[in-house]
């Protein structure tokens, strides 16, 4: 039960990454699937090449970065319809992943990871305390995001997934927001897949796989409990949706479940999470339609 | 102020759907004129409006802002020019973010965005003021999603927004078609004052002849794209709905014979 609560929490930065992009910006990027696994590649093969962990870790968070921008560009400049751009860097970065990684797994026994004081200090899956060290680190890494969204850059990341048409005539470059977004979100994407490469113990070529899943799932979850009407909350809920949907897995095992079940397991989640509040339960939860019901979006105007 | 030159654009150029919008638009405004654009259907208005915003590339022509040839600027960076309302009062605000957070993105119209807090107490007194004058109390809900509000109040805030930073040239895009007869003419009371105390040189859309006349120091009338009847200052002030209906129907006769004679 504590492993499952520390791997949410870890979880909750990939769910600040994807609420980044799916509330935020309005845009399903589904490079996670792919810059997720780069981060865990980028992290692994530093370590065990001798780099110290901080630094591995880092430059994972930089590699996700660069991935998210190939996506923007894709989107921005070469006009591709957002879901395809994000599908395209996925793919391509599977290819990618393997090079860095030089294998399908690159195992991290004995090395020393950021985990290690933890796991020396057998604080790691066994005491609340150490959880509350992840919880306290997620927490700061939540507020540096609710502080970004509300400075001048932030109001105009949100505005450009709110009512795009409006923030261009007021002199924003859509394109560079956009781009920007993905950049930051893939960022906080690769820095969890080097920490849960990290947690776990070995970087995996398909970790990554049906990730974007378990995000929405986060993100859709938490929202259903916490709401979103503050960018506070709405941070907040991620985080907590992210431990909540750790749970339900840890519970599906428990009671006999095959780990490899697991993905059929999160997208019936994903869909129940949307379909309920359609049914009139958890009435907490209009965004997603709002979404799509055009509250939120602006026609394009007409020519002449 | 705004100087356009032998501007013309057509769509779909060589097919079928062929449409010219602009055929050799010459229009000068000094500063602090305000000009209005009337015109039926098709007539080149909105295309007019979008070729100073940068939002459609002109095909040829010159258009000047200030003294600057903007014809290469794109759109966000004509903004730093020129300020917008749209026709659909939902099109000038982001409804989720807050009033102040909406009006914290206008005052940075055409500047560099950092990291600065983007709703400070200073900006705050300030919005307080402004919205003050437009005198529908919403100073008091500084921190009210503008999702909220009616479509009249989203369009008097969006004026506002498109207004309070004085920018070099104003377009309205027909921004009082949308809402009832009693709003319009709220917003349309804003309109001329916002643009008198800004002292902003406007250019505004309209199919209400009477709004034509009543605002602005100018007047224009487009067909096909052309810029086919120009009243002055001193010609505005004399003019009635009925002259410019009479010049309407005048013009149409006109293509209409041209037609039936080349037919």
């Amino acid at each position: 039960m504590i492993g499952a609560v520390e791997l949410g929490l870890i979880y909750g930065v990939m769910a600040l990454g994807v609420y980044l992009t799916f509330r935020v910006l309005q845009f399903p990027d589904l490079t996670v699937d792919g810059s997720f696994t780069t981060g865990a590649a980028v992290a692994a093969a530093m370590i065990t090449a001798g780099q110290s962990p901080v630094v591995a870790t880092l430059a994972a968070a930089g590699a996700g970065l660069v991935a998210g921008i190939v996506t923007g560009l894709l989107h921005t400049k070469g006009r591709i319809d957002g879901l395809l751009a994000g599908i395209l860097t996925m793919i391509a970065l599977w290819s990618v992943n393997l090079r860095i990684m030089g294998g399908a797994n690159v195992p991290l026994l004995r090395e020393e990871t950021l985990m290690t004081p933890l796991r020396d200090a057998g604080l790691l899956g066994r005491t609340w305390f150490g959880t509350l060290i992840f919880f306290v680190a997620v927490i700061i890494l939540k507020l540096i995001v609710d502080w970004f969204l509300t400075t001048d850059l932030g109001l105009a990341i949100q505005a450009t997934g709110n009512n795009k048409q409006m923030i261009g005539s007021l002199g924003a470059n859509t394109d560079g927001t956009t781009i920007l977004t993905l950049a930051l979100s893939n960022g906080l994407v690769g820095l969890c897949g080097a920490l849960v490469a990290q947690y776990q113990g070995f970087a995996d070529i398909s970790m990554g796989i049906g990730l974007i899943l378990v995000g929405l799932a986060s993100v859709i979850l938490g929202q259903a409990v916490l709401g979103q009407r503050f960018i506070f909350l709405a941070s907040l809920a991620v985080v907590v949706g992210a431990v909540i949907y750790r749970i339900i897995i840890f519970v599906a095992l428990q009671v006999g479940l095959d780990p490899n079940d697991m993905k059929l397991i999160t997208a019936a989640l994903v869909v129940v999470a949307l379909l309920l509040p359609r049914w009139g339960f958890l009435k907490r939860v209009p965004s997603w339609r709002d979404m799509r019901g055009g509250r939120a979006r602006v026609p394009e105007t007409k020519g002449a | 102020m705004l100087a356009m030159d032998g501007v013309s654009k057509t769509f779909f150029p060589g097919s079928v759907n062929e449409r010219r919008a602009l055929e050799d638009v010459n229009l000068q405004l000094d500063t602090g004129d305000f000009v209005t654009v009337i015109g039926s259907n098709g007539a080149g208005k909105s295309t007019l409006l979008n070729a100073i915003a940068g939002r459609i590339p002109v095909d040829a022509g010159r258009i000047d802002i200030d003294g600057t040839k903007v014809n290469r600027f794109k759109e966000h960076r004509r903004a730093t020019f020129v300020g917008r309302v749209f026709q659909d009062p939902m099109a000038g605000t982001a409804p989720d973010l807050t009033i102040e957070q909406n009006l914290s993105l206008a005052l940075l119209r055409g500047r560099r965005r950092g990291l600065a807090r983007g709703v400070t107490k200073k900006r705050r007194a300030r919005f307080v003021e402004e919205l003050r004058a437009l005198e529908l109390g919403l100073e008091h809900r500084l921190k009210a999603k503008v999702g909220l509000l009616s479509g009249g109040q989203r369009q008097a805030l969006s004026l506002l927004m498109a207004g309070f930073t004085h920018p070099r040239v104003l377009l309205l895009d027909e921004h009082t078609a949308a809402l009832d007869p009693q709003r319009a003419a709220l917003v349309t009371t804003l309109t001329g004052r916002i643009v008198e105390q800004g002292g902003l040189t406007t250019l505004m859309v309209t199919h209400n002849m009477q709004q034509a006349l009543d605002l602005g120091n100018r007047l224009i009338m487009m067909h096909e794209g052309c810029i086919v009847f120009s009243a002055d200052e001193k010609q505005k002030k004399t003019l009635t709905v009925e002259a410019l209906m009479s010049e309407f129907g005048k013009i149409k006769g006109a293509t209409f014979d041209d037609r039936a004679v080349l037919g």
